[in-house]
């Protein structure tokens, strides 16, 4: 197909300036505040006086701030991790499948996707409670005497994280894998190589695109995620997002909260920069050029 | 593009396993869900429990919870109608034309897919105090327009991209003005984007949490705000019922979203 001609403009088009107005005042300006917010001091009566100091900073890189950050990088990573490692089969599945069994699963991966969180940890919540259906069976047929205490445990915490980001992970695995031609499968099958080879130096080179995007899509909002672990394991864990959310809601020291929220967006870019360097030297592509980005 | 089937070998069975246990993991939560909310309260030890209507009829007399149902409708049409006008606008903008600033303003429409929500909500809300702006009903539609705006402009950019310009050079050609040209070829043609754009919209509205919880202020709770201030109390029927309630409004959407299939996008 032909490139459409496009008219070139000297200045944005009307059309554009709503939205882009729209994003100057409601996003960047915002973030810009927050960025004031970081170094400024807090005032007397929870509000802000603009007097320019480092000192948020200072306080946000202490030991005690630094391990809090560093449970919620463990926590985001176990997810993004446990994310790929089911997700990955899903979606080879659901690649692999016939037309009509795919959109089923399609649709079966998207109804959880669009269920609300709360809902969804709620349901987990429920499952795992001591009047819930695992202890309630278990119970009526005899195999415990007591109910077991899941609620509040790493394991709820666990499943909740890990349900509630399956999908962010398996619709980009699913858009590379149905893009993969399988006929190189069989190649390598024929070439004898055995199954975990294929797996390492053919699938998922080639499938890089999905795991990359699947990853940063559970690993970005997994990490400032707190509402699951609060409901899940009992508000016992403090994480990145109920600190911030503290700074705003309990102690009203709004510039610390600004400061620990920039550091967020660093730990944020830095994991991923990370992230994106290992994937980039590790099995470099096959063949470059059949994979889209 | 069944021309093109490629070859599709037989999934491993380890694989269908994993997938099989996937499932389970996020459906059993759900069924539990959806039994219990239909449980009438147990008479005494090991007497079974009898089918009940009761959570649900208290879930509807509920006035809190009404309340806050009528603010997530309130709020999500609102943001939807803003959003969808401004992102399909913005859409037309960054296909059609060629301007100085579009790769940046491209840019910055996605920052708020990939940002952590907690910090739009935090910006937004230092913002909102800045600007003098009372939070509630006003401010969560400007909250959710902002993150929606974002979604629209992709729905309908990949509408956009498989759109056929001869068909307004054509009606161009035959002496319609830019105007009638845009509502008589132009809409109509990327009429299933802007529709899957605000479904969208609304979903994302409907649904939040975070963004919400700091841009909401005191006694304007959404949907989500009230359940999530009703389970912090513990697991009560009551919940159940409206969860299931939450559930079932889902699958109409999927069900809904899943039909007019007709090239229309699914999702980011």
């Amino acid at each position: 197909m032909l490139e459409p001609v496009e008219p070139s403009l000297r200045r944005p088009p009307l059309l554009a300036l709503p939205a882009m107005g729209w994003f100057m005042w409601f996003l960047l300006i915002p973030l810009g505040f927050v960025v004031v917010y970081s170094l400024s001091t807090k005032g007397l009566y929870g509000g802000v006086v603009y007097h320019f100091t480092f000192e948020n900073y200072q306080r946000a890189t202490d030991w005690i701030y630094l391990r809090i950050f560093w449970s919620s990088v463990k926590l985001a990573t176990l997810t993004a991790f446990s994310c790929l490692v089911i997700g990955y089969p899903m979606a080879y599945v659901m690649a692999t499948a016939s037309l009509r069994v795919r959109s089923a699963l399609l649709v079966l991966v998207v109804i959880p996707f669009w269920t609300n969180f709360v809902v969804r940890a709620y349901a987990i919540k429920l499952l795992f409670g001591e009047a819930g259906p695992i202890n309630e069976f278990a119970l009526a047929f005899g195999l415990i005497h007591e109910p077991i205490v899941f609620a509040n445990s790493d394991l709820s915490v666990w499943v909740g994280m890990v349900t509630n980001y399956l999908p962010f992970m398996v619709l980009p695995l699913y858009v590379a894998l149905e893009k993969f031609d399988f006929s190189l499968l069989e190649a390598a099958k024929d070439l004898g190589a055995p199954g975990w080879k294929i797996l390492l130096k053919v699938l998922i080179p080639m499938t890089k695109p999905g795991i990359i995007t699947g990853t940063i899509f559970v690993f970005t909002p997994a990490l400032g995620e707190f509402v699951i672990p609060d409901l899940l394991g009992g508000a016992k864990t403090m994480l990145m997002g109920n600190l911030i959310t503290d700074q705003f809601v309990k102690t009203r020291d709004w510039p610390f909260g600004s400061a620990l929220s920039m550091l967020m967006i660093l730990v944020v870019t830095a994991s991923l920069g990370v992230y994106l360097k290992i994937s980039a030297t590790e099995n470099a592509p096959v063949d470059a050029t059949t994979v889209e980005d | 593009m069944e021309s093109m089937e490629k070859i599709r070998p037989r999934s491993p069975l380890i694989a269908k396993l994993m997938t099989a246990i996937a499932f389970l993991m996020l459906y059993v939560p759900l069924f539990a869900l959806v039994i219990y909310s239909f449980l009438g309260p147990s008479a005494g030890p090991g007497s079974p429990q009898a089918w009940t209507l009761e959570w649900y009829r208290r879930i509807l007399v509920n006035g809190e919870v009404l309340d806050a149902f009528n603010m997530s409708i309130y709020v999500g049409i609102w943001s939807t109608l803003v959003s969808t006008l401004l992102g399909t606008a913005a859409a037309l903008a960054i296909e059609r034309f060629r301007f100085p600033g579009r790769q940046l303003f491209d840019m910055i429409t996605h920052v708020p897919l990939i940002m952590p929500e907690i910090v739009l909500g935090l910006a937004l809300l230092i913002w909102f105090v800045v600007l003098r702006i009372t939070l509630g009903p006003f401010s969560m539609i400007l909250a959710h327009t902002t993150f929606s705006v974002s979604y629209v402009i992709i729905t309908v950019k990949s509408r956009l991209q498989g759109f056929d310009d001869s068909l307004e050079e054509a009606a161009h050609d035959l002496g319609a003005s830019p105007w009638q040209t845009f509502w008589k070829v132009t809409l109509p043609l990327i009429w299933p984007g802007v529709l899957s754009g605000a479904l969208m919209a609304f979903t994302l509205s409907f649904d939040d949490f975070l963004i919400t919880f700091f841009t909401a202020g005191v006694g304007s709770d959404t949907l989500p705000l009230k359940i999530y201030s009703m389970i912090k109390f513990g697991v009560s029927p009551e919940i159940n019922a409206l969860s299931t309630l939450m559930l079932g409004a889902t699958l109409i959407l999927v069900v809904f979203f899943f039909r007019p299939s007709k090239g229309a996008p699914t999702h980011a």
